[in-house]
C-alpha cells in the first residue's frame, strides 16, 4: 500500500471527529528562554555548531527585521502578535543530531508511526532490494519544532551524488554551496517575515542535484510543531544544477491548542540551465477550533529562481490547514525560455483566513507562466487569491495563462481575487480568466439521486473542482490530498 | 410495486400536485401524459425526494415501505432512479467515477461488496456497447460539454448501470431523434421484468411506440384525469388534452 495511503488511514483513525493530528508527544524539551535578541541567535547559532559567517549572516537578518514594519496589506485580521512571547528554539533533549535511526527517542519514532511517515529504513538496512515494480521509495526528512530529527535514504541519494540533508548539517558541511546559494533567492530584508527567519531559522531541509542528474525518488519533508509557544522557522533551500531533475514533498501537522502559533518559513529553490524543480506541499497545520481559538498562522516566504535557460520550476500546494494563511509562492524567470508555474487548492471553512497566490517575474526572453488557483471556502472564512504577473522590458515574447476559480460552500464565506498584471514589453501575452461559483442544489441533489451521500457528494463536486491541480501532484499525495480535502470539509453542508 | 395515495405537494407554498392516487404494480411500465405545467415533474421530483417540494398531504410506499420518510441517497439505494429532464453538469467529474461511487454506496446499503475500477469498467463498458454508445462517454465529465442528447443517453446508461427497481424517466425522449429515442425505449425495455417498474413522463406517442406501457395515466392540474391502456395515448396524439382539462380552456 502506498505510504501516503497508509498514512491517512491511519491518522484518520486516531480521532473520529475534528482535526485528526491534533495530539500532542510528550518529549522532554530543550527550550530556550521566551524571547527575542542577540544573544537567543547567538544560542540557536551556537546549539547549531555555526561557523562565524552564519551567525554574522543571522545578526545582519536581525538587524534589518528590527526596522521593518509587519506588513498590513493582507486581506487577514489577527490580534497583534508578540514576538518576545515566543520560544524561538525547542528541540527534543538527547543528542541534537542522532547520528542513525537507532539513536532518535523511540517517542519521536512512536509519533511519526503515528502519522504514518515511513521513517524507517526497514527495507534498506535489511538489505532487500526494493521490488522493480514498485514505485521507488520516499526519502525523508522529518523536522521536530525546531531540529531535523531523522533523513531517511541519505546512503542511496549520496551514491548518485545528491545531498539531501537538515540545512544545519549543510551549513556546517557544505558551507561553500549554503554561502552560495542562501538569501540568493529570497534576501534577508526581503520582508518582515523572511527577515525575522533569516535571523532565527532552526531547520529544514537541504537539497543539492549535481549537472546531469535526475533525483533518483521523491525526497520529502515532514515538519510537526510539537511544543507549546513555540514558532517553527524552518528554511529549506534547494538547489538544481544544469540539467537535473528533482521531486520534493512537504507535509505539515501540528498538534490542537488553544493559542496561536506561529509558523514563519522560508524556502529557496535555485534552478539552472535545464534543469527542473516540482515542489508539492500539502499544508495541514491546526487550523484553529469552530469558535476560531487557536490554529498556526502560517507566514512564509518561497521563491523560486530559474537561473538557467529552459529551467522549471513548479509550485503545487493543496493548503487545508492553518489559522491563517499568507503564503506566496513565486517564480523569478531569468532564463531564456524559462517556465514557472502554480497549481494551487486553498481550503478555508470555520474561522479560517487564507490570503494565498504567487507572483510569476518574467525577465527571460520567451518566458512562460501557467497560474491554476482553486480557491474553495466554507463556513465563516475568507479565501483571497493574490497574484502578481509582471513582465520586464526584457521578456520579449514572454506569456502567462491566469485561471482562478472560486467556490463557495454556504453563505457566510467570502471569496477574493485580487490579480495584478504589469506588462513592460508589448510582444507579452498575458491572459486572466476567473470565476466564482456555488455548489448548486442541483447538483447534490442529481449526486445524491444516484445514491451519494450528501457529504460524499460535495467531496466528488469538490474533487472536480480541484483536478486540474490535483492531477499536478505525485500519484501517493494527491490520494492524500483528496482524503484530506474530504476531512476539511467534513460537515460544512447542510 | 408503487402506491401513491392522495399526495399533494407545493413548492415556494404554491400547491402543484393536488392529490395524486396511483398505482404501479411490479412489472409494469406506465406512462404518464399531460398539458405543460400540470405537474408531472414535481411528481418524478416528489417520488425522488427533492428537498425544495414540500409534501402537504398523502402517502408513498414503495415495496411495503414509506418512500416519503426517506432521504434522496436511501430512496436510490431503495432502488428509485430519476432520469433528469435535464441532467446536471458536474465539471471535473469523470463519468465512470461518478457511476462507481453511486454504484458503490448503493451495493454498500445492500450489504454487497464493492466494485474496483476494473471490474466497475467491464460492467460500464458492456452496457454501453449494449445501448451503442460510445466508450469515451465514460470518461468524460459528468454531461459537461454533452450536447442535449448525449445527455439524456447517459442517462440511459446510468440507469442501465444502476438498474433500479423504479425508474421514472422525466421526458428523456424529448429532442431525440429516432435513433436515439430507440436507445432510450432499450434501455427501459432491457430492464423490464418482475421486479421492475417505470413511470415514463412524455409528450409523445412516439417513444410508447416502442416502449409499450401497461397503462398510461393524464396529469392535469396537479391531478390524474384520466386512466387507460397504451390506446389512450394514440387518441390524446389525435384529440389533445382539449376535452380531458375543463377548467383548463
Amino acid at each position: 500500500m502506498p505510504a501516503a495511503t497508509e498514512t491517512i488511514d491511519t491518522v484518520q483513525a486516531l480521532a473520529d471527529t475534528g482535526y485528526k493530528w491534533g495530539f500532542e508527544t510528550n518529549i522532554e524539551m530543550d527550550l530556550a528562554p521566551k524571547g527575542l535578541n542577540e544573544d537567543i541567535i547567538r544560542l540557536i547559532s551556537e546549539r547549531k555548531e555555526e561557523p562565524s559567517w552564519m551567525l554574522d549572516w543571522r545578526l545582519k537578518a536581525y538587524a534589518a527585521w528590527l526596522k521593518m514594519p509587519e506588513p498590513d496589506w493582507a486581506h487577514v485580521t489577527h490580534p497583534p502578535i508578540d514576538y518576545q512571547d515566543l520560544h524561538y528554539y525547542a528541540a527534543p533533549k538527547k543528542k541534537a543530531g542522532p547520528k542513525s535511526l537507532d539513536e532518535v527517542d523511540p517517542e519521536l519514532l512512536a509519533m511519526y508511526e503515528k502519522l504514518g511517515i515511513p521513517l524507517k529504513e526497514r527495507a534498506i538496512l535489511a538489505g532487500v532490494e526494493p521490488d522493480e515494480n514498485e514505485r521507488p521509495p520516499i526519502a525523508v526528512d522529518a523536522v521536530f519544532d525546531s531540529v531535523s530529527v531523522a533523513t531517511t535514504f541519505r546512503e542511496t541519494l549520496s551514491k548518485s551524488g545528491v545531498i539531501f540533508c537538515p540545512i544545519s548539517e549543510a551549513v556546517r558541511d557544505h558551507p561553500d554551496l549554503v554561502k552560495q546559494y542562501i538569501g540568493s533567492v529570497v534576501p534577508v530584508a526581503d520582508n518582515f517575515f523572511a527577515a525575522l527567519n533569516s535571523a532565527v531559522f532552526t531547520d529544514g531541509s537541504f537539497v543539492y542535484i549535481p549537472k546531469g542528474v535526475r533525483c533518483p525518488m521523491e525526497l520529502s519533508t515532514y515538519f510537526r510543531i510539537n511544543a507549546r509557544n513555540t514558532g517553527q522557522f524552518e528554511r529549506t533551500l534547494i538547489i538544481a544544477e544544469a540539467g537535473s531533475h528533482v521531486s520534493y514533498l512537504e507535509g505539515c501537522t501540528a498538534p490542537q491548542r488553544d493559542e496561536n502559533q506561529l509558523h514563519a518559513a522560508v524556502v529557496e529553490l535555485v534552478a539552472m540551465d535545464d534543469a527542473s524543480i516540482k515542489y508539492s506541499t500539502v499544508q495541514n497545520w491546526y487550523p484553529g477550533d469552530a469558535e476560531g481559538r487557536g490554529g498556526i498562522y502560517n507566514f512564509v516566504t518561497k521563491r523560486g529562481a530559474c537561473r538557467g535557460a529552459r529551467s522549471k520550476i513548479s509550485w503545487t500546494q493543496v493548503e487545508t490547514g492553518s489559522a491563517i494563511t499568507w503564503k506566496y509562492p513565486s517564480c523569478l524567470l531569468l532564463g531564456e525560455d524559462s517556465v514557472g508555474e502554480f497549481y494551487s487548492v486553498a481550503v478555508t471553512t470555520m474561522h479560517q483566513q487564507a490570503d494565498t497566490g504567487t507572483k510569476m517575474i518574467h525577465v527571460g526572453k520567451g518566458s512562460t507562466s501557467t497560474i491554476v488557483s482553486k480557491g474553495i471556502s466554507a463556513g465563516k472564512s475568507n479565501n483571497t487569491y493574490r497574484g502578481l504577473v509582471r513582465i520586464l522590458p526584457s521578456a520579449k515574447g514572454a506569456r502567462n495563462h491566469t485561471q482562478c476559480d472560486s467556490l463557495l460552500i454556504g453563505d457566510q464565506c467570502g471569496a477574493h481575487t485580487v490579480p495584478y498584471i504589469e506588462s513592460r514589453n508589448p510582444s507579452a501575452k498575458v491572459e486572466h480568466e476567473a470565476t466564482t461559483s456555488k455548489i448548486a442544489e442541483d447538483q447534490l441533489f442529481y449526486c445524491r439521486q444516484r445514491g451519494l451521500s450528501e457529504e460524499d457528494a460535495v467531496n466528488l463536486i469538490v474533487n472536480g473542482f480541484c483536478k486540474e491541480v490535483l492531477k499536478e501532484l505525485p500519484m501517493e499525495f494527491a490520494v492524500e490530498a483528496q482524503k484530506l480535502l474530504a476531512v476539511s470539509l467534513e460537515g460544512s453542508v447542510g | 410495486m408503487l402506491q401513491i395515495r392522495g399526495l399533494a405537494a407545493s413548492i415556494n407554498e404554491k400547491p402543484i400536485l393536488r392529490g395524486i392516487d396511483l398505482t404501479v404494480p411490479a412489472g409494469e411500465v406506465h406512462a404518464i401524459m399531460g398539458p405543460n405545467g400540470s405537474g408531472k415533474s414535481t411528481l418524478g421530483y416528489v417520488l425522488s425526494g427533492r428537498e425544495d417540494y414540500v409534501v402537504t398531504a398523502g402517502t408513498v410506499t414503495f415495496n411495503g415501505v414509506d418512500l416519503l420518510g426517506m432521504k434522496p441517497e436511501e430512496r436510490a439505494a431503495a432502488g428509485v432512479f430519476l432520469a433528469f429532464q435535464a441532467p446536471i453538469e458536474l465539471p471535473g467529474v469523470n463519468n465512470a467515477n461518478f457511476l462507481r461511487t453511486a454504484l458503490n454506496a448503493i451495493r454498500r446499503s445492500h450489504g454487497e461488496s464493492e466494485l474496483d475500477a476494473v471490474q466497475f469498467l467491464k460492467l460500464a463498458r458492456a452496457e454501453a456497447k449494449r445501448l451503442a454508445m460510445p466508450d469515451d462517454m465514460l470518461r468524460r465529465n459528468v454531461n459537461v460539454g454533452f450536447s442535449g442528447g448525449e445527455k439524456k443517453r447517459n442517462e440511459v446508461l446510468q440507469m442501465a448501470i444502476l438498474r433500479p427497481k423504479l425508474a421514472i424517466l422525466d421526458e428523456t425522449d424529448s429532442g431525440l431523434d429516432i435513433d436515439a429515442l430507440k436507445i432510450v425505449a432499450d434501455g427501459v425495455n432491457a430492464l423490464r421484468g418482475p421486479d421492475f417498474s417505470a413511470l415514463v413522463i412524455t409528450h409523445h406517442q412516439r417513444l410508447l411506440d416502442h416502449l409499450v406501457p401497461n397503462r398510461v395515466h393524464v396529469l392535469a392540474q396537479g391531478r390524474i384525469v384520466r386512466s387507460g391502456g397504451p390506446d389512450l395515448a394514440r387518441d390524446l396524439e389525435k384529440s389533445g388534452y382539449a376535452g380531458l382539462v375543463p377548467e383548463a380552456a
